[in-house]
């Protein structure tokens, strides 16, 4: 069977010492991140890019996917033990994971979260090596109307999912486009938007918006109010669940992988969405619905496998059409760009090594993280006092020495500090930063599908609505925005957030 | 029935401000493409797209102005302006002087100066983190990867 041999490839690809390796960095960073509050996996990412220059774009994209879906494990220990969610995906964690902390149950839910995280990566992987080809497969059918109907359909669906003012996130989208073009169009060799700046000439730099709007504007966000954190790290005894538990444990997982898995694939918050929606969901299905918030393993169980499935899923979109469901995945698009790799779906085809390699690294990535996770629960619990105004100096310092790495220029720092401003402005605003950095990363490719696809229809920009897909695509996109805007709707998503 | 027209500095400064910033980012940016060629259709200049997210941020940023006048909307919230200066301030900072004074002097500043935006901030603990991080990018920043940064800098002869 083809899935068997394109498995081979991947486990082939992986099974070098280098790549096992950077796959080890990259969950041990990952879970570290997610351990340590105020650090999340975009910053972490953007701060890494530069070194991953040096690396392979394999190993490169192996360590990076560690990151994320290791992030996932890490903030849900902080969640259980300090009632702080290191991650933004383990907020839901802290309801009923605390409570099981404080009633002496911690080892439990700590490996229930292991448990349920490490079958959910299982399936998710599974479900990457079935769905992305037939996917891929597809998309190299569609010509440039259809790729930028898509972008649109990505876009739009991003606005829907982002929290804040959907007005304003409708900007930011635009904004982002409009970031995105600055330098020179490849087309006529115009300087857009430079301004006679030199260092302008190639564009902005994405690591340089991203350090700015996700790195130096989240630190701000942190020091408005620097509340106290309480920890209860009791001596973590038993790790073992009882056969009661792991009877309990079944279901939420299979019904978290599943929900986790599906809105992964999402344009939007990748794992986030996930876990608040497992969550909610077992609690109205399960039988001890009572018990939630005071201590119910279901609790933990459900969301945890939900945003381990949603993190590795949401490299569908990216790996077969090119199309960031996140920030983290407009990141790494941006590597894949830097490392000389057109994303979209002819990826599978090109670099058929680089594809089966990550998805493989996955499942390995995931078998690293439970053997790491469980045993060194101690230096974890350790790493989760690091004070955070010890902590953010650091990440200053990494954001200005990589930033200046890339490109040897001051000019980087100083365009970093304003992003940050602009972020941490655009935050207090209700502007999501998100759609914006999906939007820059799009915005060049937007306008190329644009370009080609008036070319061949000789000027009619009726093509986007005659060729029937990238039609179904703009009204699927349509249909999401005037939905999400309809008052009842935005009831709903304004209750979903504030949860 | 006559609808009050709100204060919208007072009562939604949110969609108020950010509507001024769209306003003006999407204005500037359909104004400056004038001059980069629209082309066609069919063969689209360098002005096409930009022009049309100019002008459709602009519109954005109408509606949010006047949605400002018409609905309430939550207040900003606290603003860390302390955080915000110190943070960007030792930013800028470094980038000035990192090549002219080197690591040794540009981090510790960085590290003190935006640690000083804490409220927890103390000189003890800050200034044995910065000679830690110093020594600690020294080696893997420098020496390991290699980025051409001088530990001490142009200002010294280096």
């Amino acid at each position: 069977m083809e899935l068997l041999a394109n498995l081979g490839l991947g486990f082939s690809t992986c099974l070098t010492p280098l790549n096992l390796f950077y796959c080890l960095v990259g969950v041990f960073l990952g879970t570290l991140i997610g351990v340590l509050p105020g650090l999340g996996p975009t910053a972490t990412i953007a701060m890494l890019l530069p070194i991953t220059f040096t690396l392979s774009p394999v190993t490169a994209l192996i360590m990076l996917a560690g990151i994320y879906y290791g992030s996932q494990y890490g903030g849900s220990t902080t969640s259980i033990l300090v009632n702080v969610p290191g991650e933004a995906a383990s907020v839901v964690t802290t309801l009923d994971g605390y409570q099981m902390a404080r009633q002496g149950r911690a080892g439990v839910a700590l490996t229930t979260a292991a448990v349920g995280s490490f079958f959910a990566g299982t399936v998710a992987t599974v479900i990457l090596a079935l769905f992305a080809p037939p996917l891929a497969a597809v998309a190299l059918k569609f010509g440039p109307a259809e790729f930028f109907s898509l972008m649109v359909l990505g876009l739009l669906a991003s606005i829907v999912l982002a929290r804040g003012s959907l007005l304003h996130a409708m900007g930011m989208v635009f904004l982002g486009l409009l970031l995105g073009l600055v330098g020179t169009d490849v087309n006529s060799g115009t300087q857009r938007f430079t301004f006679g700046i030199i260092q302008l000439a190639d564009g902005i730099g994405f690591v340089v918006v991203a350090m700015g709007m996700f790195g130096l504007a989240e630190i701000t966000r942190n020091l408005e109010n620097e509340g106290e954190r309480s920890t209860v790290v009791k001596k973590i005894a038993n790790l073992m669940p009882t056969r009661e538990d792991w009877k309990r444990m079944v279901a939420p997982i299979l019904r978290g992988t599943a929900i986790g898995s599906a809105v992964g694939i999402l344009p939007g918050s990748g794992s986030i969405l996930g876990s608040f929606g497992a969550y909610a969901i077992e609690k109205k299905v399960s039988k001890n619905s009572k018990e939630f918030g005071k201590g119910a393993i279901e609790g933990v169980a459900a969301p945890e496998s939900a945003n381990n499935a949603g993190a590795q899923t949401s490299f569908i979109p990216m790996l077969t059409l090119g199309i960031p469901s996140n920030p983290v995945m407009a990141l790494m698009i941006g590597a894949m760009i830097i490392q000389g790799i057109q994303p979209g779906p002819s990826v599978i085809t090109d670099q058929p090594k680089l594809f089966w390699g990550i998805i493989v690294s996955m499942w390995i990535g995931n078998l690293f993280l439970i053997i790491l996770n469980l045993p060194m629960i101690g230096m974890w619990v350790r790493i989760v006092s690091v004070p955070y105004q010890m902590l953010y100096p650091a990440i200053l310092v990494f954001c200005g020495i990589g930033v200046f790495s890339l490109n040897n220029t001051e000019f980087d720092i100083y365009a970093m500090a304003l992003f940050g401003v602009l972020g941490y402005i655009f935050v207090k605003l209700d502007c999501e930063p998100a759609p914006m950095l999906l939007a820059y990363i799009l915005g060049p490719m937007m306008e190329e599908y644009m370009r080609r696809a008036l070319l061949l229809s000789r000027g009619d920009p009726m093509v986007f609505i005659k060729r029937p897909i990238s039609a179904a695509l703009l009204a699927f996109a349509a249909v999401a925005i005037i939905a999400a805007s309809l008052p009842a709707m935005y009831k709903k998503r304004e209750e979903a957030f504030r949860e | 029935m006559r609808r009050r027209l709100l204060n919208p500095i007072t009562h939604n400064a949110k969609d108020f401000w950010t509507g001024v910033i769209y306003i003006v980012i999407g204005s500037g940016a359909w104004i400056i493409s004038r001059d980069y060629g629209m082309g066609s259709a069919v063969k689209m200049g360098p002005a096409y797209f930009p022009t049309i997210l100019g002008i459709l941020l602009t519109g954005i940023g109408i509606i949010s102005v006047i949605r400002s006048f018409l609905k309430p909307g939550s207040p900003i919230g606290t603003f860390a302006w302390k955080g915000l200066v110190l943070i960007v301030v030792s930013t800028l900072l470094f980038g000035v002087i990192v090549r002219g004074a080197g690591l040794i002097i540009a981090l510790p500043l960085l590290v003190i100066i935006s640690a000083f935006a804490s409220a927890r901030f103390s000189w003890k603990t800050s200034l044995v983190e910065a000679a830690g991080i110093t020594v600690f990018c020294i080696l893997v920043f420098l020496k390991g990867l290699g980025v051409p940064l001088p530990i001490l800098g142009s200002w010294f002869g280096y």
